[in-house]
């Protein structure tokens, strides 16, 4: 036609959804992922600081796994983070956004804490081995069933709720650790019952954290079966999913949300106990020591999953633990853990895209033209 | 007729993939100024995806788009405008506290001062210059869903849009609206611009275009002249095979009532009158039509008989065919009403939204009526398998399997899971709300002769349908809907369809401003 061919641009690459890719292809996008964060953080270290990447690699795998005691920490801190991440999951898979897991942990802790306080010298040791554990599992319940029974009824947010109450119980702490302060004013408890042990979880196996251990095992298997095989877990699901469905179908909503936030409460509860009664044998406000919050995206980056979930809160507690021997070893500021944390979990959630999406580059365009 | 040489735009060889499904392979397409081009084709066939790719809203795996003969690159809605292509979706883009001036010239900078009130003048030359009647300061969420639709024509050519592409425009309008829709469409075509309009309704096709394209699975079939072509050909090239276009309507064999509904009304939230009084008995054996405007209240009444709507006044009585008793649905939850022994399917108007969970798969969606039975807190999945699996295999649901999320499937297959579930439940009354919208004829087709089967078991059916045509084919009597009120059963077998018109339109117009009284006379 026209003797002037305009030459048109194409954009450099555009941006195509993708099938489901086989599982196997997935992780090898998501392993891909962390390796690359890795060298990415390696260069950026040896930019920034002058070491040997390397060398702070090595040494952050030694602040984890250095030690028998420092493996067993691993494994207490990973257990603690995933049973919180567990006692998320349900409510999150019911698109309840309970973000209030470390108040409700939290208070779970401080009725260990109180029961241990108040009944120490009064019960059997068992006895009160038994209520500790009612107690904790209740306050945890209630502090999740306020906002659920809030949101049930006068469709209030959750998100909000949940997260003021988490405020409300750190006071209350606050305030029982001025009251019950050792000695008086001190502001702190101490050791509770450190001369008769009264309501300290048995060690077993002569290891402190063996039985905190066995016992969120427990709970993932639980929760695993929960969700995929129990009619609760089917309900949860298709009320999340779609509250339409769930009042199609007949289910009752209001009920769900009070029985699963019950259940997730319940699990926060645990875990506050596990924590003061098994391991700190003391309370602080920093008890929970934002897992509740962590646990968010524990739980986000394993899909809800349970089983997953050992997965993404080992890597999370390993770049914790890691992080913070780089910064006492190798005499870096402690910001610096952190910005490496963040990056490699952003690499993570980033392989996510390239997992969905696919990118089309102008070249490889112009010969599919052909 | 057309002398212009270079289209207005022209495809070639447009392909476009999403991961393994081709939406469109290698198809072209030219359109003239002055001229109304039908593309036809089946649901899924591409129809849309092709279209969004001049819009700027997809980008085109491979193939070339030129405009008046120049070769153009699309990467977004404002290049589509650069080159005055303007589209007109399905789904409206509106903001409902703006009026119909504010919605139109928002987004759009002409490097001028703003001045409403120049705006809204232009608005009015528009209108008046192709026949639109509309108030520029009539806020949205007063209108009806016709005039929202002229604002989203006037917003297109307030931008000088020359092109036009309207998506599916007739699917929410009543015969008459679509008449007058159609007569501002000629009047455009006259003025020099050049119309592409997406449809899958064929008498519309003929009476309006001048060239039809039609699209199979996401292939170009071939153009013809509108002139030279009738329905048959038409449903051949679309479907790609002969298709009996008749549906066989039985008498009803002695028809029993089994849910009378008596001086029903509700409420809104806000205190809007959603049902008014209503009243009517669905028979078994028979096919009960609904026709009405979209929004007319029969979502509400549907979903007052299932139980997930609470009356302010009236009753809903069943009666058991078994025991021969009496039971009054009202404020039953739906699960009360199932434990009286109410065998009641319904298939809602939202099919991924309420009928099925689109993330889970066939295998659960399956569950959704039957995971309760069995005593343990355990699901039970063995059953619900079998009765996918046969689902699958005798409504032939194209699916990867059964573990494949719904929402995986077109629409036609999603369709044919939430009927067959429903059905597979032994109904002895059957809702069903636009059971084939969106889908293509095939499938259409499967869901009218699944309703007949049923009507012939001696199911009551009550079927809310949207085309006329299929409703006077289909069902046995039909109730008319307006503004909440039933204004009118007609007999399905000798109504006319200009009377139904009438009276889909006949509470509105008592109701509302005098030009939609206009548009009824």
């Amino acid at each position: 036609m026209s003797m002037h061919e305009k030459a048109v641009r194409e954009p450099l690459f555009h941006i195509s959804k993708r099938d489901a890719l086989p599982w196997w292809k997935a992780w090898c996008i998501r392993i891909a992922a962390v390796l690359l964060a890795l060298v990415f953080c390696g260069v950026l270290s040896y930019l920034l600081t002058k070491q040997n990447p390397i060398e702070i690699y090595k040494t952050m795998f030694d602040g984890a796994f250095g030690t028998p005691r420092r493996i067993w920490g691993l494994a207490q801190n990973l257990a603690m983070l995933l049973c919180i991440s567990l006692a998320v999951t349900p409510a999150f898979k019911m698109r309840f956004w309970n973000i209030g897991a470390e108040g409700q942990a939290l208070i779970g802790g401080m009725a260990a804490a109180a029961c241990m306080i108040l009944l120490g010298d009064k019960l059997h040791p068992t006895l009160l081995l038994v209520v500790i554990v009612v107690c904790s599992i209740l306050a945890g319940a209630v502090w999740a069933v306020i906002p659920a029974f809030f949101k049930a009824k006068w469709g209030t947010n959750e998100t909000l709720f949940t997260l003021m109450m988490n405020y409300i119980a750190i006071q209350i702490v606050s305030y029982f650790t001025y009251i019950w302060s050792v000695p008086k004013g001190s502001g702190q408890i101490g050791i509770i019952n450190s001369k008769t042990a009264a309501g300290w979880l048995p060690q077993i196996g002569g290891q402190k954290y063996l039985l905190n251990i066995l016992i969120v095992l427990a709970i993932t298997v639980f929760m695993f079966v929960y969700l995929k095989y129990s009619k609760h877990g089917y309900e949860l699901t298709v009320v999340g999913e779609s509250e339409n469905t769930a009042r199609y179908i007949g289910i009752n909503v209001k009920k769900v949300i009070l029985r699963t936030m019950l259940l997730s409460g319940a699990i926060c509860g645990i875990a506050g106990m596990l924590l003061v009664s098994g391991t700190d044998h003391t309370i602080t406000r920093d008890t929970v020591a934002g897992r509740g919050f962590t646990a968010i995206m524990v739980s986000w980056l394993a899909k809800f999953n349970p089983l997953f979930m050992i997965l993404t809160s080992f890597l999370i507690v390993f770049l914790q633990k890691g992080a913070s021997e780089i910064t006492t070893k190798l005499n870096l500021n402690n910001s610096f853990s952190d910005i490496l944390t963040g990056i490699i979990i952003f690499f993570i959630i980033g392989s996510e895209f390239f997992i969905n999406y696919s990118l089309k580059f102008r070249s490889a365009h112009k010969e599919a033209a052909k | 007729m057309n002398t212009n040489a270079v289209p207005a735009i022209e495809l070639k060889g447009i392909t476009k993939t999403f991961g393994s499904v081709v939406a469109n392979d290698n198809v072209s397409l030219t359109v003239r100024r002055g001229e109304i081009l039908s593309i036809l084709g089946e649901n899924g066939s591409g129809k849309t995806t092709l279209m969004n790719m001049i819009a700027g809203i997809y980008y085109p795996d491979a193939g070339q788009i030129f405009i008046d003969g120049e070769e153009v690159v699309i990467r977004s809605p404002k290049d589509a405008f650069k080159y005055k292509i303007g589209m007109i979706h399905q789904h409206f883009k509106l903001v409902d506290v703006f009026t119909a001036t504010e919605n139109i010239v928002l987004g759009f900078e002409d490097g001028e001062r703003f001045s409403l009130k120049k705006s809204a003048k232009r608005v009015k030359e528009i209108s008046e210059q192709y026949g639109f009647e509309i108030d520029p300061m009539k806020k949205i969420y007063e209108m009806s869903v016709s005039e929202k639709q002229t604002v989203e024509i006037i917003k297109v050519l307030y931008r000088g849009a020359d092109i036009l592409i309207l998506d599916e425009p007739t699917a929410v309008l009543t015969p008459q609206e679509t008449q007058k829709l159609f007569g501002v469409l000629r009047r455009m075509r006259d003025d020099g611009k050049a119309i592409i309009i997406i449809t899958h309704k064929l008498h519309e096709v003929l009476s309006l275009s001048d060239k039809v394209s039609v699209l199979c699975k996401g292939r170009y079939i071939g153009t013809v002249n509108t002139a030279e072509t009738d329905e048959n050909s038409l449903t051949e090239m679309m479907v790609g095979k002969k298709v009996a276009l008749n549906i066989e309507r039985s008498e009803p064999k002695n028809p029993e009532d089994r849910l009378v509904v008596e001086g029903v009304s509700c409420v809104s939230r806000e205190g809007v009158k959603l049902l008014d009084n209503v009243s009517f008995t669905a028979r078994s054996g028979e096919i009960l039509g609904i026709a009405g405007i979209a929004g007319s209240g029969q979502r509400e009444l549907l979903e007052a008989i299932a139980g997930l709507q609470s009356l302010s006044a009236g009753d809903i009585f069943y009666h058991d065919p078994k025991t021969g008793k009496v039971e009054d649905l009202r404020d039953k939850t739906p699960m009360q009403i199932r434990e009286l022994g109410v065998r009641l399917s319904f298939v809602p108007e939202d099919r991924l939204g309420m009928g099925l969970v689109g993330n889970m798969d066939i295998v659960d969606n399956m569950m959704l009526r039957s995971y309760r039975r069995g005593r343990t807190a355990f699901l039970e999945r063995k059953k619900p398998k079998t009765l996918a699996e046969t689902i699958i295999e005798q409504l032939e649901v194209v699916t990867p399997s059964a573990a494949t999320p719904v929402r995986r499937l077109s629409g036609g297959n999603v369709q044919k899971v939430l009927v067959g579930r429903e059905i597979a439940a032994a109904p002895t009354v059957l809702m069903a709300a636009y059971p084939v919208r969106g889908l293509d004829i095939n499938s259409s087709y499967t869901i009218y002769n699944l309703l007949n089967q049923q009507k012939e078991k001696g199911v009551a059916v009550i079927f809310v349908g949207e085309d006329l045509d299929v409703l006077l084919e289909l069902c046995d009597r039909i109730l008319v809907i307006g503004s909440g009120h039933v204004t009118g059963i007609v007999d399905g077998r000798t109504a006319k369809k200009e009377e139904i018109g009438l009276l889909m339109t006949k509470s509105a117009s008592a109701h509302e401003t005098e030009e939609k009284g206009g548009a009824a006379k």
